[in-house]
């Protein structure tokens, strides 16, 4: 019962981190902000019974603070604050939302109550997951053995998505395809 | 019931930012938002109250062990989840850093206006 407790005060503390995220003026005081909450979730993955996530959690929210603020240490960064009426103003979008959630709460009770899962498969993976594999992390084993091809395309797609982030960053080949760009237009 | 609820508004929030703010780098971070709260969501549709990490160790009993254990299924997906969302976040960025050598702005109605 006192687990329930704090993942509600934890929660609570990310939705404030979460505002103060997307309201701050300052790109770089935004930036830290997300950190924290990236940080909160991965506590709040130990509380879950997931250890596992919650280093790997750890590790990918270092790296993305890394490329987050070499986005915004050299630039510019204060954010745009001008008070135009669009379309989507703030006002529509806060309507919109409040109906979605009203919504999402006829919907949470369809899903089996919190704290009793399904676990039809899971089930399966307990009982003979020390037989088949051999490893007494369970999690270990439902990646590595029994979904691998899971495991094998998430590196297929990571290598693809850091390939394309260099690609677009690169500088050499870039002048060449200028100057042919040039060309086209003086003829 | 309300931890799933206020999971969800975790990702209003991030949905809000995404559509009305104007800044790049804050629609990222909307983005960033909105996957924490889905991996968090599918973390606890398995968790059992009382449960322990589904780690086996020498001095457990394994019929206790399987009543106790909390489901590892969407940890093994959601620890895919993670690795993959950083891998989009590292390509959103790089299209930004590109966007801002372009055109001098991180304002979307900016570069609208600037490409005519």
């Amino acid at each position: 019962m006192e687990t329930i407790i704090i993942l509600h005060i934890l929660l609570v503390f990310m939705i404030i981190g979460s505002i103060i995220t997307i309201e701050i003026k300052n790109m770089l005081s935004a930036v830290i902000a997300i950190g924290s909450v990236g940080f909160i979730l991965s506590i709040m993955f130990l509380f879950l019974g997931a250890p596992d996530i919650a280093i790997t959690q750890v590790i990918v929210e270092i790296l993305s603070l890394i490329i987050l603020i070499r986005s915004t240490i050299n630039v510019d960064n204060v954010s745009i604050e001008k008070k135009e009426e669009h379309v989507l103003s703030n006002r529509t979008t806060l309507i919109f939302v409040g109906v979605i959630l009203v919504f999402a709460w006829f919907a949470f009770r369809s899903l089996p109550p919190f704290g009793e899962p399904l676990m039809r498969i899971s089930n399966y993976y307990l009982n003979n997951g020390l037989r088949d594999v051999g490893a007494t992390n369970f999690v270990t084993s439902v990646i590595l053995d029994y979904r691998a091809y899971d495991t094998f395309g998430e590196a297929m797609v990571l290598f693809v998505s850091i390939s394309g982030a260099f690609a677009i960053l690169r500088r050499w080949k870039r002048e060449q395809h200028k100057d042919f760009l040039r060309i086209d237009r003086e003829h | 019931m309300t931890l799933y609820f206020l999971d969800f508004v975790l990702l209003s929030i991030g949905l809000y930012a995404l559509v009305v703010k104007r800044h790049i780098v804050k629609k990222i971070l909307g983005v960033a938002i909105m996957e924490y709260s889905v991996n968090l969501f599918l973390v606890l549709l398995g968790f059992k109250k009382s449960g322990i990490p589904p780690i086996l160790t020498k001095d457990m009993d394994f019929e206790t062990f399987i009543r106790t254990a909390v489901d590892p299924l969407p940890q093994a997906l959601v620890l895919t989840s993670i690795v993959i969302g950083l891998g989009t976040l590292a390509l959103m960025v790089a299209m930004a850093i590109r966007l801002y050598e372009r055109y001098g702005t991180f304002d979307m109605d900016e570069i609208n206006r600037l490409r005519g």
